[in-house]
């Protein structure tokens, strides 16, 4: 184990899996002169070459479909979106020909693509640069969807990723990046796509977060320990496809599960994760699923707003209480 | 279907011998064929949703597929029956996909306008207009990248030139260099829209220059024209690695799809008759065989080889199952 930040983390994960398999190159803007807009291919143009760090243009759709085209005759494409917000203009290429090249071809064309890139709420970036952009992808048949926690998430879930046969979405956060944590220098540590993980064992509710709402929601949880409430914390790593199993598990444990998401909660992972909880586990819950949600208003600019949008601790607080039938102190 | 065929020496003037001239006349008449019987299996509902018809474009398809190699690569929008018949499907498993049975080449699961087949190296079937450029841009990035001398052959419609992902596509293929023959099927009509209610530059060879890459127009109803400019454009692209632009002058006889079965409304009547006076399989036949190149005896000999051929096409559509109901869930992912 070694310890470093999540740039770092998945820095080497990009060098492992490149140097291990020739076939797995770089694209996007400003990955290979400008050792990426966040630093995370620092590096690897010296390493590996113009061929293999490919610097484009602002165009993102066009390079986007240069990966799916590449990726559709051997080759595996890591293709960088400077933000994810930008993946928008892609999202023809990542929905109707990535997603559904296997299908759509009788299983003859697969392709294993990784699109990855910062998303989530960011710092005082404001309405177009800091957003969940999961919601986008994850319901669509075809992807999978990865949003990695800490830096061995990272690095174990982007190399799993990378050597995946299908297109998988991967979904990083600008304020993550400097966070550190441990990190495996195995080359072959890998995470499995798919798998959910139990952050924290408790017994008296499962809350569901990831990203920057994990660590709220594990901060959350250390506070109520205090007051005798026991959380239990999962992380699904993978979106899609999700273990609703571990999921499950948890909720038949404890009888109460609440979800927190950054992004505006109208039709958005809690919703989903509320549906199959109810569905699976009704006669095992103890209260209604809670949600606890981004506004279901635009990121605003303006700090206070800002802070207003994204769930608090205190708000991840409250539900937990409610859900638990206990009044604030 | 998919030999090479270069030129040979003849006696004849047009620069083809019997064997190429009796392959193009077969290889073209195959897709008019083929498309006369999917648009009557169509009326009697066999095959569903849209159904977009090539006739009168065959030669484009044909001509350029003449000057491939079998490893080549192909890539089309949704109007690819063609394109797919000319690179080398067998036209009983095209038949089969579009009825939506289980032995078509995407298992009944693509249809009319998601034709791919791996064999052929037949890379789709795209329905979303312009989206396959890119990836016809990868491809030729993916060639690059193993060191290889293949090329890409993208066709795509004049509907496809306003979308940004011609520009894209154009810009990164010339910008790196890559061997990718864009060729545009100017039909003259994006569904109902003329080029010239769309494109502020309707010779839309021209948009070549914009690029820095070799542009050319050609009649797309000479087969034998067609042979010729594609020719040099691969050539350029196996060896200096330099995309072209193809633009093939041709004209769609029948509807956009088969739910605007006369095309009268945007276009005239007149327009149409007058357009069908350059059928390329009819000029081409008539070529070669008052050129001596195929005699009458010749070319009937091909008609009949390829009438057969589609009558098996349709007996085998018809008597492949529909695929089996867990299908529905298989081919989402490839499973490792």
């Amino acid at each position: 184990m070694a310890v470093m930040t999540y740039r770092d983390a998945l820095n080497m994960a990009l060098r492992e899996e490149m140097r291990r398999d020739g076939r797995v190159f770089l694209i996007g803007e400003e990955i290979g002169l400008y050792d990426g807009a966040y630093k995370v291919t620092q590096g690897l143009l010296k390493e590996f070459g113009p061929q293999r760090v490919v610097d484009t243009p602002i165009a993102e759709s066009g390079f986007t479909g240069v990966g799916i085209g590449a990726a559709m005759v051997g080759l595996r494409p890591v293709v960088e979106m400077m933000t994810f917000n930008f993946a928008l203009l892609a999202l023809d290429q990542i929905v109707n020909s990535a997603a559904k090249m296997c299908y759509m071809s009788g299983g003859q064309f697969n392709v294993p693509i990784v699109i990855r890139g910062p998303g989530g709420p960011a710092a005082q970036l404001a309405a177009q640069h800091s957003q969940s952009m999961e919601t986008y992808f994850y319901h669509v048949p075809g992807l999978k969807v990865v949003r990695p926690t800490t830096p061995m998430d990272a690095k174990g879930l982007l190399k799993a990723a990378i050597r995946d046969d299908n297109p998988v979405i991967f979904i990083e956060s600008e304020t993550l990046y400097h966070v550190k944590g441990e990190v495996p220098e195995d080359p072959e540590f890998l995470i499995p796509l798919g798998k959910a993980l139990v952050r924290r064992e408790g017994t008296d509710v499962t809350v569901i977060a990831y990203m920057g709402m994990m660590y709220r929601a594990m901060e959350a949880a250390e506070d109520l320990e205090k007051e005798g409430i026991s959380v239990e914390l999962v992380d699904p790593r993978t979106l899609r496809p999700m273990d609703t199993e571990t999921i499950i598990n948890s909720v038949r444990k404890t009888h109460r599960c609440v979800v927190v998401e950054a992004g505006a909660g109208f039709a958005g992972m809690g919703s989903e994760i509320g549906a199959f909880v109810t569905e699976q586990a009704f006669d095992d819950l103890d209260a209604p699923v809670e949600r606890v949600t981004g506004a279901n208003a635009p990121m605003p600019y303006a700090r206070n707003l800002e802070k207003l949008k994204t769930p608090s601790k205190d708000r991840i607080v409250a539900a937990i209480r409610r859900v638990c039938n206990v009044n604030g102190s | 279907m998919a030999k090479t065929l270069t030129r040979s020496g003849t006696s004849s003037g047009l620069g083809v011998d019997a064997a190429v001239a009796r392959q193009l006349l077969g290889d073209m008449l195959l897709i008019r064929r083929f498309e006369e019987k999917a648009a009557e299996a169509y009326a009697l509902g066999k095959i569903g949703g849209f159904l977009h018809l090539y006739i009168g474009e065959e030669a484009v398809a044909v001509g350029t597929t003449s000057m491939l190699r079998p490893d080549d690569y192909a890539i089309s929008a949704y109007r690819e029956h063609g394109h797919c018949l000319a690179k080398g499907s067998d036209p009983k498993r095209v038949m089969a996909e579009l009825f939506g049975r289980r032995d078509g080449l995407s298992k009944g699961k693509g249809g009319s306008m998601h034709l791919f087949d791996k064999g052929t190296n037949f890379l789709g079937g795209h329905a979303i207009v312009g989206a396959h450029l890119p990836i016809a841009v990868g491809v030729g990035f993916a060639i690059k990248y193993r060191g290889g001398d293949q090329v890409i052959v993208c066709y795509f419609g004049d509907g496809a030139v306003p979308e940004g992902e011609f520009h894209e596509a154009m810009n990164l293929a010339a910008l790196w260099k890559l061997p990718v023959l864009f060729l545009c099927e100017n039909n003259r009509y994006a569904m109902g829209t003329s080029t010239d209610r769309a494109l502020a530059q309707t010779e839309i060879w021209k948009f070549a220059e914009t690029y820095g890459v070799p542009g050319e127009r050609v009649d797309g109803m000479d087969v034998l024209a067609i042979r010729d400019a594609v020719g040099r454009a691969v050539a350029r692209a196996r060896t200096e690695k330099t995309p072209s632009l193809i633009e093939a002058d041709t004209y769609r006889f029948r509807g956009h799809s088969m739910r605007d079965p006369a095309g009268a409304v945007y276009r005239t009547r007149e327009e149409v008759e007058r357009e069908k006076l350059r059928d390329p399989i009819v000029l081409f036949r008539e070529k070669v065989v008052s050129a001596g190149v195929l005699s009458e005896a010749d070319a009937r000999a091909v008609e009949k080889d390829v009438n057969d051929r589609i009558d098996e096409a349709v007996a085998y559509a018809d008597a492949s199952p529909e695929p089996p109901g867990e299908w529905l869930f298989t081919d989402i992912y490839k499973e490792s």
